[in-house]
């Protein structure tokens, strides 16, 4: 299979998650929207190594890196949110006005 | 015994002493983390105190290591004379970081130990980026100084501005670690390596639309953690939400750490498609230090106006980013000391007004730029060291701030890129304009109150050496620009 089918697949999970993030305003959605984004990189780095074959096994190891940050991130972005929700009782991003400028 | 068991393991050959800073570093973020449980709530204040031993250490095992080029962990990590600068660079801010944050957290009773534990962590991404030399440990080592700082932003749980700070921080940094990645992802594929001296001689041209791609995308992902206008909202609300002390380490360290991995990926993985990215760096350039400059002329909060200089000052730096061009080697090595210097004289002026910010606003006192007013009546040195400081943000003398902006005009000019010169130049005045309304009211109004601004002897002691260390720079400017031009790649 060439390996423009995984890009092709990568960038549209890209950008469906470009989308999340600009129009949600759900922040937990905004977070799985990021999750998308990172798991299009994970995509390229994985399709990449397979076609690189033995000299891949760099983009492989990259992908378990990422996978590792991916969930740190989260770890910390849940917090936060629940630290929010526990304030103000919503999540809503564009309700975060209090500072601006 | 099974013949299995007996056969050898070739064993990978590790160069500790290249990693000692590190391991240094790392081991004091374990040790304050676990002598953090074992303190009784009023001695919590011990962790630092051993996180200071902790860097003073790890500073000991950059000397140590002075004069030595060796690579090590398969190439991945680089020992040389530009990641010791940075390594000692970040020791010394970390100090002074540790200073200014003392007495704000013991009085707040924050969570003291995990602080400074965090920001060890946060430190020691700086120390790992300063080496790293290829994609996979470049954005570990960046995630590491990003991730800690966003939890230290969150730190006053009950405060609406800092939920409010952390959230904005860590939507901007988990995006732009997402496309930075994407990027890096392609520059993977196209290059089939994640060594950058590999990804250097097999990038090809820049004519590819993939590499084009794959670097915009690198590019815009370091923009937002270096605060590069367009990509800078999240930088000044961060700042004001923030623990101060928090604000005056993302601003100066975690800011320098983007730099860092942006100076190492540029000249050491992307020196051959020069022509696609200097320009892009050019247009961030103006961008950053007009709007930034502008924004900050209407600021009535110090941090907020810090911050904004900040954003400004970010973008002299990108200008030497923005004068590379592969058929002159010498503007380029001279572009490159200079961003260097910028950025070692940026870090320390800059933490040396957000260490006169927090001292001001100690004791009941604000953080607005109104009640300044008469400071110099009520405490003369106080006032002195932070229109000290400002001064030499504004690019005057008697501290340093001059030099950097010497060597970034001169390298500009030497370039021969004019047009950025002017807008340097037009922007240089603007700066001048904030700076110096902030300390005409320090100097030449009344004070509203009269007693004086009790400043603990920590605080002191981080401006003082700040100041010192300042003022050495610009009468004796070797001390730095040797190592600068020792450190060019």
């Amino acid at each position: 299979m060439p390996v423009a089918y995984f890009l092709v697949l990568s960038a549209l999970l890209f950008s469906i998650g470009v989308y999340g993030v600009l129009a949600r305003q759900h922040a937990v959605l905004v977070l799985l929207s990021v999750e998308l984004m990172l798991n299009a990189a994970n995509i390229n780095l994985v399709a990449f190594s397979a076609m690189l074959g033995e000299a891949g096994v760099p983009g492989q190891v990259f992908a378990l890196f990422v996978i590792a940050v991916a969930a740190a991130e989260v770890g910390v972005g849940l917090a936060i949110v629940i630290l929010i929700y526990r304030n103000r009782r919503s999540v809503d991003i564009d309700e975060m006005s209090l500072m601006k400028w | 015994m099974n013949p299995l068991l007996a056969q050898s393991v070739t064993q990978p050959s590790v160069d500790w002493h290249a990693l000692a800073p590190e391991l240094v570093m790392a081991g004091t973020a374990c040790l304050v983390l676990v002598a953090d449980l074992f303190l009784p709530r009023n001695a919590k204040w011990i962790a630092m105190p051993l996180s200071a031993a902790g860097i003073i250490g790890t500073l000991a095992a950059v000397v140590s290591l002075i004069n030595t080029e060796t690579t090590t962990l398969a190439g991945t990590f680089e020992v040389d004379a530009f990641s010791l600068l940075f390594k000692g660079l970040f020791c010394v801010l970390g100090l002074i970081i540790l200073a200014i944050s003392f007495h704000y957290f013991r009085a707040g009773s924050y969570y003291q130990g995990e602080y400074y534990f965090l920001l060890l962590c946060s430190l020691f991404g700086g120390l790992v980026i300063a080496s790293a030399r290829d994609l996979i440990s470049l954005f570990i080592a960046l995630e590491l100084i990003s991730i800690p700082g966003i939890v230290m932003v969150a730190l006053r749980k009950g405060d609406a501005r800092a939920n409010e700070g952390a959230l904005k921080f860590f939507l901007f940094s988990v995006l732009s670690s997402a496309v930075m990645l994407y990027g890096m992802s392609l520059v993977y594929g196209v290059t089939g390596s994640t060594i950058l001296s590999e990804i250097r001689t097999s990038i090809g041209s820049g004519d590819e639309p993939l590499v084009v791609l794959s670097v915009f995308f690198v590019v815009v992902g370091f923009a937002f953690k270096i605060s590069a206008v367009p990509f800078h909202f999240w930088a000044p609300d961060t700042y004001e939400g923030a623990p101060s002390p928090v604000a005056a380490f993302l601003s100066t360290a975690s800011k320098i750490g983007g730099f860092v991995g942006l100076l190492v990926l540029m000249f050491k993985a992307f020196p051959e498609v020069a022509d696609t990215w200097a320009p892009v760096f050019a247009v961030l350039a103006a961008l950053t230090m007009t709007v930034g400059n502008l924004i900050a002329l209407r600021q009535q909060h110090v941090i907020r106006l810090l911050a904004y200089s900040g954003i400004a000052q970010s973008g002299y730096i990108l200008v030497c980013l923005a004068l590379i061009n592969p058929g002159n080697p010498d503007a380029n090595e001279q572009a490159f000391a200079a961003a260097v210097i910028y950025l070692a004289i940026y870090g320390i002026m800059d933490l040396g007004a957000f260490a006169a910010a927090v001292a001001f606003a100690r004791r009941g006192g604000t953080y607005f730029i109104s009640d300044y007013a008469g400071l110099w009546q009520r405490s003369p040195v106080l006032a002195l060291l932070f229109g000290g400081f400002l001064i030499s943000l504004a690019g005057a003398p008697p501290m340093a701030g001059l030099i950097a902006k010497l060597f970034v005009f001169a390298a500009t000019i030497e370039a021969e890129v004019y047009w950025l010169a002017i807008v340097m130049g037009v922007n240089t005045v603007i700066a001048a304009w904030y700076y110096l309304a902030l300390i005409k009211k320090m100097f030449f109004e009344t004070p509203e109150l009269d007693e004086p601004v009790e400043v603990p002897y920590l605080l002191s002691a981080a401006m003082g050496i700040a100041a010192a260390l300042l003022v050495a720079l610009l009468v004796y400017p070797p001390l730095l620009t040797n190592l600068a031009d020792r450190s060019i790649f």
